[in-house]
Formats: C-alpha cells, structure tokens, sequence
C-alpha cells in the first residue's frame, strides 16, 4: 500500500515536487505519466526513501518514509532510471549480493534468482559478466535485482525500455501476475499503451503537481467527453445529420459516415436505430471510435496558460 | 547491561552488513588489473629496490667513516617501504562514492536497507584493507631481504611503531579521501581535491624522516596520536555529513558566492526564532531586539566551545610554569635595581601612550585574533586555541620567572589584570566562536547542509565580534592604555 500526503521536494529554490497526494492500494497498478523533468523520479526517490521530503509525507507498507527508511527500502523494490550494474561482476554474484544485502539466506537467494533469471529467459547467462549483456539483457536484470526479495512494493521506471517485443510481454506479464499477488506497484513509463493496458489507475505529473488522476476510464470521461461513436449507411447522408441532431450531439460526418457523441450508449444507441430504420436508411456499422490514453496525455500536458488542464 | 548487550549487537550487526559492501569491493578491485599491478610491483618489487639502495647509500657512507648512516637509513626505509603502497588506498577511496555515481550505479545501492553508516563504513574499509596489506607485506620483504643481506633486524618497539605509524597515515587518507568522494559530483574534482590530502601527508612523511635520521622516535608516537584523533574527527565527520540527497541530486559542484553572501546576511539578520516582539519602538527598539535575540542567543550557543577554549587557556598557563621550571630566565636579567624605574619611558617609546597606544594594541589583538579565526577554518578550529594558547603560555611562564626571581607577584599583576579583565574574556569569545566555525563542518546540526551550517557558525561569527568581542577588545586597549600604567606606576609609589 502505498499513501502520499502533500508530498513536496524542494531543492534549494526549485520546486521538483509540490503537494502530491495519492493512493495505491494492495494488488493495484499505478502509472504516474508526465513529460520529461515534471518530478516522476524524484517522487519515486521519495516513496523508496532515497530523498526526504520537504514536506508533507508517505507511507509505504505501512512504514514512514521519513521516520522509517531503512524499514521502506526493505519493503521496497525499486527499477531505478539507469540499470546501474557492475559490469565486472558475474550474473550470480551480482544477484548474490543485492539478496545479502536485502537479508535473503544463500539458499533462498541463489534460489530465487535462479527462477527469475530463467523467467526473464536469463537462465542461461548466470555465469556470464554483466559486461557481456546487452541493453535488454542489463534491464531484465535490474528488474530481476529489483524483484529478488519479493518486496510488498514496487518502483518500476521505464520496466520495459530497451527490451524486444517478446521480454516486454513477459514483463507486462509479470507486472500483472504482480498485481495478483497483492503487490502494489508504481509504474513510470512514456509507453502509453503499455501504462493502458496494465495500469488500475493513472496519475499524470505536470511541473510538480498531480494534475490529473483516476482510472483510465474515469480520465478519458472527464478528460474527453462522452464516447465518440461512428456510424456508416449503405447510402449517402442526405439530411440525415438534422434527422438525429436531438438524439445525439454531431462531431463531424462524411458522404456515408457520421461522428457523434452520446452520453448513454446503452439508452440512445437503440432509439437511434429505430428511428433511422422507421426512415428506411440503412446502417452498416455503429462502432466506438478509440479514444487513447495518448489524447488524455496530450491534453492534459498542453494546458493553456494558466495551468489548467482543457476538460472536454 | 544489557545496554552494553544491545550496543554490542548493534555494532556487530552494523559490522556484518558493511563487511557485505566490502567483500563485493575487495572483490572488484581484485579484478582490475590496474590497481592490481601497482600493488604487486610496492609490494614485491619496490622492498628489494629499497634494499638495494639503503646497503648502497650505508656502503658509500661507512666509506667515510659515517656507520650511523646505517643505523638510520634502515628504518627509514622501512617507513617509506610501508608508506608507498598506501598512497594507492587515496586513489581508490577517492572514487569510492563519487566513482560509482557516475557509473550510475549507485541509486540501486542506496536504495537497499543499508543505513548510512554500514554503506560509508563498508567503503572505507574496502578502500583500506587491500593497500594496507600491500603495505604490511612490503613491510615484510623488506625486513626478509634485508636480514638476508646484512643481517639487519629492528627493535621491537621500532618495528610497532612503524606498523602503527603506518596503519593511522593510512586510515587518515582513506578518511580524507572517503569525505572528499562523498561530497564532490565527479571523479576529476575529487582528483583536485585530493591535494588537499596528499600535500599534508607528504609533508608530514617529510616531518618524519627527519625525525627518523635524528632517531627521536617518541616524537613518532606524538604524531601517532594527533594522526589518530585527526582519524577519529574526519571518519566522525564523514558520517554526519554523508547525505544520499546531495549524493545523487547534486550534478555540478557549484560555488555561487552571491547566494553564500545572502544566505549569511539571512542568518546573521535573524537564525533564531523571535520569542516576544520588543517592547521598544523604532530602530532602536529592533536593534535592541536584534542583539538580544542574535548576539546574547549566539554567546548562549558558545558556551561549551567557550569551556573547551578556557581550559585549553588555563592549560596554557600551566605550560607555561612548567617550562619556566625547564627554560628558566637568567636570575641577572631581575637582579638590576630601579627595573621598573624608567617604565613610564619605556612606553613612550614602545608607543602606548594615548590614542596611537590605544590603536596599536587594538590593531595587534584584532590581527591575532582575526588570524586565529583564519586559521579555524582549515583546521578544524584547532589552530584558532594554539594561537590564542600562545600568549598565555608566555605569561604564565614569565610569571613562574618573576616568582622563582623574587620579584612581587603583584606588580606582574597590576601589569596585566586591569585590561585582561575585558581582554581575556574577548580572546574566549573570539576564540571559541572560531572553535564553532572549525568544527561546524564535523558536526553539521540536523536538517541543514554542511555549507548552510558553515554559514550559520560564520553568522554568530561575525554577531558576537561586532556585538561584543569588538566593544570589548576596545575597551581592554583603552584600560591598557590609560589604567594599566597607572596602577603599575601607583604600586611603584612613583
């Protein structure tokens, strides 16, 4: 579990953090968006009690950040931005000694690094140098580091940067199997898609500040408007766009299609039919047009002047 | 007891964990062959050099007829046999934190449950074990080869102190180095600043040599333990002022004079929080405000510096009786009759009469204790009690003399009482402030940074000198000046 009360970091008169509040809850995905430099990292330093914060506070298992660090690092598995390895160690003895350090017996770490190398599909290269791994191979690592004590929490930055299609499958996987294990887990990625389809709940940082939050649902709701539906006819409009206008609200529309937006799908879409097919005008397809987590971003993170986000 | 139980086990674990740390080091550095060869060829090959050198210059000597020069020249290539393959320790120490920063690989290891002590522990040991064992092993072949050739063997005693001298120069560096790595952003800067560790130790090596060839080696022992106390000081400071913020947020090591400048203005303006508002109106009323909330809460926070600083004085004093005991006057110089008779001569002459007098003595107390402040900074504020020491060690010295000589105590006391009353306390003010300011950097208090507390200690510097140690040292020129001579001459009967 993870709870932040008005979290702030300042350093000297930069404000990097400013009254960040948010709550993640056991067995729940969050992924924190925001462009470059808007202060993801610096809150992630925050919950794995690297940074103190300048005010404010949070709570991560339980523990306190500020009064119980060494306590939050136990807790805490953290993908930090760069994979950071020593490159003259050997696989094995580099996890050997991140599980010492995190209070793992020899038995049990060899053991758990042993099943995740061979999930992240390492297996093999447990006798290699770090040296010799390339770019995916050092991050699936760091990832298998971060995950080795099985922590409560987890801090992923970037989880599947630099990896193939295949390693990002297995690590979204994971990050789900995670989710079903009652973990908590933070995600930071510019992988928009990725942040959909694994994410509970999405908060996105701008200069500091939550500027947005909620499910990906609730954002695109609030954020977006209504569902946009998209209707073509077998034949040409012809006036049809003034015959539906009091049903639903009019986006754009083409020779043979129509844009619309409607509150209630489940109520308005079946009047709609009715009374299209009481015209006699047929209807090829009546389809949900996909709204992104890419235009939630987007609008979000170009507001207008005075910092507000444009709502739909 | 169980106290003592627990503390034990706190250390043993603390031990456990930065031994963790260590090995993976030790490790590493065993497989770069860098640090590798430079240790094998001081350890291996340097010794037998050393030998072959020594029984050169010890040939060419008794030559001569100088067989000293042998009985010298072997344990001072001892030293330099042990001293050679720890200067390696400073390379690896300096890189030790700021190195892996800029590898990036230090986030992951602070964000493991190692505490700050058990990391910084951890790397200092791994920066000091492998040069150390070198160095001892060096020790080794030099002594084997040298028995070998000449049939030379040091003393016992010898033979520690070196070990000892040795071991505390190393773990000096090393604890030098480890808080230069700790608070620079890269490796170059921590090589820059490495002169501040190296130009010391080798002039202190250069100390010893000549220590050495003048076979004083209790002298060593001296340095043995100003080395250990500066050991102590610097690891001490280095755990208080490690900070993983600064460690991993700080890019550039940058120096904006201009925001120091406003920040020390901040503090000596207002450190302390306002308890009342003051009764007193105008600027009056808040100058008065400001001195009784910033100077008298500054002198509030002096006092134990202000404690140390007097013992030290009245340790000063007794010094001083002591060597007049070692180094006394000639009893001729107090025999002469009438020797107070030309005094008031005396100080026309010296120029301490009137206004010029009361300057020069002002001018003379400010440049010392102004120097002694400087010399604070660098020293951790040890300087700034010796330079305020050494005045008192004369007087106490030349008081033993007048006694031991018959002369009366009160004339001595006349000469020097009616000024110190204001003098004496300034020089402790000054004096134990400089002490704040040396040691602020060991101990920095919670919350603030090392330069923030710097500059806070500079602040209640400079409210203490202008609030009170001025208006003092003034009034004690003025009393020396125009008081002083008068009681002396009053107690002549002239």
């Amino acid at each position: 579990m993870i709870e932040t009360d008005g979290l702030t970091k300042h350093f000297d008169d930069f404000v990097a953090v400013s009254d960040v509040s948010l709550s993640v809850n056991p067995g729940q995905v969050l992924a924190l968006l925001g462009p470059n430099g808007a202060g993801k990292t610096t809150t992630v330093r925050m919950l794995s009690a690297i940074l103190r914060p300048t005010a404010g506070g949070a709570r991560v298992a339980g523990y306190d950040v500020v009064r119980q660090p060494d306590a939050v690092r136990t807790a805490v598995g953290l993908l930090t931005e760069h994979h950071g390895l020593y490159l003259r160690m050997r696989a094995r003895e580099y996890l050997d000694f991140y599980g010492e350090l995190y209070g793992l017996d020899k038995d049990a770490r060899q053991k758990r690094a042993e099943q995740l190398m061979e999930r992240f599909g390492l297996g093999a290269d447990m006798e290699r140098r770090l040296g010799e791994f390339s770019k995916g191979m050092r991050q699936k690592l760091a990832l298998v580091r971060a995950m080795l004590h099985d922590p409560e929490v987890l801090l992923l930055d970037e989880p599947t940067s630099a990896m193939d299609p295949q390693s990002a499958k297995l690590v979204r996987d994971a990050i789900a199997g995670l989710r079903g294990g009652g973990r908590t887990v933070i995600i930071c990625t510019h992988n928009l898609p990725e942040a959909e389809m694994l994410a509970d709940r999405i908060a996105i940082i701008r200069r500091g500040q939550v500027v947005a939050e909620g499910t990906p649902l609730e954002l695109k709701s609030r954020l977006l408007g209504p569902p946009l539906l998209e209707m073509r006819l077998a034949g040409e409009l012809d006036g049809l766009v003034d015959d539906i206008a009091d049903l639903v609200q009019v986006e754009s529309c083409g020779y043979d299609w129509v844009r619309f937006r409607v509150e209630d799908p489940g109520k308005t879409n079946p009047l709609l039919l009715q009374q299209l097919s009481a015209q006699g005008v047929g209807v090829v397809t009546l389809s949900e047009v996909p709204q992104s987590l890419e235009q939630v971003y987007l609008r979000v993170v170009e507001a207008g002047p005075d910092g507000e986000p444009l709502d739909a | 007891m169980a106290t003592i139980q627990t503390s034990i086990t706190s250390v043993r674990r603390n031990l456990d964990r930065a031994l963790i740390v260590t090995r993976r080091e030790v490790r590493d550095m065993f497989r770069d062959w860098r640090i590798i060869v430079p240790i094998i060829i001081l350890t291996l090959v340097f010794p037998p050099l050393m030998n072959i050198t020594a029984g050169s210059a010890v040939r060419f000597a008794e030559r001569y007829g100088a067989p000293i020069i042998a009985e010298r020249m072997f344990p001072f290539m001892l030293m330099v046999v042990g001293f050679f393959p720890i200067s390696i320790s400073l390379v690896i120490a300096l890189e030790t934190f700021v190195g892996e920063k800029e590898r990036r690989s230090l986030e992951p290891l602070l964000s493991t449950p190692l505490t700050n002590l058990q990391l910084y522990i951890g790397k200092t040991l791994a920066a000091t074990l492998p040069p150390l064992v070198g160095s001892y092993l060096g020790i080794g072949v030099y002594l084997f080869s040298l028995y070998l050739n000449v049939g030379w063997t040091p003393p016992l005693n010898l033979l520690v102190l070196l070990i000892v001298l040795t071991t505390v120069q190393a773990l000096v560096m090393v604890a030098g180095a480890v808080v230069v790595s700790s608070q620079t952003t890269s490796v170059r800067a921590a090589n820059l600043l490495a002169s501040f560790i190296l130009i010391p130790m080798a002039l202190l090596v250069q100390a010893e040599a000549l220590i050495m060839f003048w076979a004083r080696y209790h002298i060593l022992w001296v340095i043995v333990v100003g080395l250990v106390a500066a050991n102590t000081l610097l690891v001490r400071m280095g755990v208080r002022i490690f900070n993983r913020e600064e460690l991993l947020g700080r890019e550039i090591d940058e120096l904006n004079i201009w925001r120091s400048v406003k920040l020390w203005w901040r503090y000596v303006k207002q450190s302390r929080p306002a308890a009342e508002t003051t009764t007193r109106a105008g600027v009056l009323g808040s100058l008065w405000g400001w001195y009784r909330r910033e100077v008298l809460g500054a002198l509030r926070q002096t006092r134990v510096p202000a404690l140390v600083v007097l013992l030290a004085l009245a340790g000063a004093v007794a010094l001083g009786i002591q060597q007049a005991s070692v180094w006394p006057i000639p009893p001729e110089v107090f025999a002469s009759e009438g020797y107070f008779e030309h005094f008031e001569t005396l100080l026309e002459v010296i120029g301490l009469q009137g206004a010029r007098g009361v300057s020069l003595i002002l001018w003379q107390n400010l440049r010392v204790l102004v120097l002694a402040s400087s010399f604070a900074i660098i020293s951790f504020g040890v300087m700034a009690i010796i330079v305020a020491m050494l005045p008192l060690v004369i007087i106490g010295y030349l008081g033993a003399n007048l006694f031991a000589n018959g002369v009366s105590l009160s004339l001595f006391w006349a000469a020097v009482l009616p000024h110190a009353v204001l003098e004496l306390p300034a020089i402790v003010l000054a004096t134990a402030a400089a002490l704040r300011v040396g040691t602020s950097v060991v101990a920095p208090l919670g919350g603030r940074t090392v330069g923030e507390n710097w500059l806070l200690a500079m602040a209640d510097l400079f409210k203490l000198w202008v609030g009170i140690v001025l208006p003092l040292l003034v009034g004690a020129a003025i009393l020396e000046v125009f008081v002083t001579p008068r009681v002396v001459l009053a107690l002549l009967g002239t």
